[in-house]
């Protein structure tokens, strides 16, 4: 594997970090404050919803502590779960993370740790970063490192007992810079450059790819998926929030993404922010698009073509759009005893996949006699839609 | 290696920016010049708890990953 960061690397970042305290003057945290949303994905077969809450509190001014808990209750009868014959299963995913921020001059320094569990995956990562104000505070500059080891375990589809003999590791390593600029009195802007490795047991367990059925070229049989163990992704995003003299925002941004498996792909993103009195309404679109994985095919022409296979629709050629609308309610706006403001907020976002070369393999599990049937290869391709809904209070206090 | 030269210039420039810019450039919107971009309907991340939330709805569906400002953790979304 490539090695990420050389020597050279190192003794600039920690040049870097050496220099920034110079620059020092004074910098603020952020307010403290209490989330507690529920959220509820529903689409393609799959709803997951549950709780998220988020406490955020500053001590002296100069530290701050933060504690986030999100759990998802998974129910699904997915496409894959249908195609790969299992029947609809139901999982739980707990997540704990914690923050730490310190506040010396204008620098700020970071650190967190999170931690996923579910019966079949356990995800654990640090991560450390520092942020910076310059020029009259007109530019903050951001750096991060994070390192996650995550263990994948798999589940009899059957008995639902986890398999004892599997049990495989992944290593990750992410590297974040950033910039945010203030343009003018009404514009600013942030450029952000992130770079992933992964290493280790990257595919979906108990996920398949397909291939002609060597003894009837209408059906396809399905053998577990093969994927490479080493993964390196480079992400560029570019985002800008414009104030409209009227009072109100408009906003917009463009991610650029390439990777080691031959996936590139473009996320646009434009939003309209606008305030009347207590309440506060916004609506976006997002569109993103991404070509398909070196080692993806829809069908293969047979069995162990080629050393790495897949047949994931997250790797597949698609375009996903994304209309949202959301509104803000601001219950307290002269506070209530040790509050200082209380936010209720809803937020509706219908989102709409259409893939361009994963096919939808039930139609080719239809009896050959029943007039829907059609050959494998020849389905029509997958499509669906999403609808996901966020209710939320936050009061800052 | 085209990646690394890349990522090393980029660190270059922001060190001879921290190290040398410091204090000489004039801020062109002065402090008092800022009630706009002040106001709450301009922060980046307003929602932080709502942001991570669809970051992950969307990283566990689509191939492209980061660069999305928020700190990252363990996605568990295999």
């Amino acid at each position: 594997m490539k090695k990420a960061w050389g020597a050279g690397q190192w003794v600039t970042l920690a040049l870097l970090v050496l220099a920034w305290p110079l620059a020092s003057v004074a910098g603020v945290l952020g307010e403290d404050r209490a989330d507690v949303l529920y959220h509820r994905y529903d689409g393609g077969g799959v709803t997951i919803h549950g709780p998220s809450v988020l406490v955020r509190k500053k001590l002296a001014e100069k530290y701050a502590i933060s504690a986030n808990y999100y759990m998802d209750m998974v129910t699904s009868a997915s496409i894959d779960v249908e195609v790969s014959g299992a029947s609809e299963y139901k999982e739980e995913r707990d997540q704990y993370s914690f923050g730490f921020e310190y506040l010396r001059g204008k620098t700020t320094y970071n650190l967190g740790y999170t931690n996923s569990k579910e019966n079949d995956y356990q995800a654990e990562t640090t991560s450390f970063g520092i942020s910076q104000d310059l020029f009259g505070d007109l530019t903050t500059i951001t750096m991060g490192f994070s390192r996650g080891k995550d263990v994948v375990r798999r589940r009899d589809t059957v008995t639902d007992e986890i398999d004892p003999s599997f049990r495989e590791p992944i290593d990750r390593w992410s590297y974040r810079v950033g910039v945010s600029q203030i343009l003018t009195k009404s514009l600013i802007a942030t450029m952000q450059l992130e770079v992933i490795t992964d290493e280790g047991f990257l595919n979906n367990p108990y996920r398949s790819y397909r291939f002609v059925n060597p003894s009837d070229d209408r059906l396809f049989a399905l053998d577990p998926e093969i994927y490479p163990r080493t993964r390196t992704s480079n992400a560029v995003a570019f985002n800008a929030r414009y104030y409209l003299p009227y009072r109100a925002a408009l906003h917009g941004g463009y991610r650029f993404f390439t990777d080691t498996w031959g996936i590139d792909a473009s996320t646009f993103r434009l939003g309209y922010t606008h305030p009347m009195g207590p309440w506060t309404f916004e609506v976006g679109y997002r569109y993103y698009t991404q070509g398909n994985a070196d080692f993806y095919s829809d069908l293969f022409e047979r069995a162990n073509q080629q050393n790495f296979m897949a047949r994931d629709k997250e790797l597949s050629t698609f375009v996903s759009q994304t209309l949202s609308v959301g509104a803000t309610y601001d219950f307290l706006p002269n506070g209530w005893r040790f509050v200082k403001k209380g936010t209720l907020n809803l937020r509706y976002d219908r989102i709409e996949f259409e893939y361009e070369d994963f096919r939808d393999a039930r139609f080719s599990l239809l009896p050959a006699d029943d007039p829907s049937f059609r050959a494998a290869g020849a389905e029509p391709f997958y499509t669906f839609g999403a609808n996901v809904i966020q209710a939320f209070v936050s009061v800052w206090f | 290696m085209k990646a690394v030269n890349g990522w090393r210039l980029a660190m270059g420039g922001v060190l001879v920016l921290a190290l040398t810019g410091c204090g000489n450039i004039e801020p062109w919107v002065k402090p008092y010049e800022r009630q706009a971009l002040a106001d709450p309907i301009m922060a980046f991340d307003p929602n932080p708890v709502s942001a991570s939330y669809l970051d992950h709805v969307y990283e566990a569906r689509e191939g492209a990953r980061g660069a999305l400002g928020s700190a990252g953790g363990g996605c568990g979304c295999n």
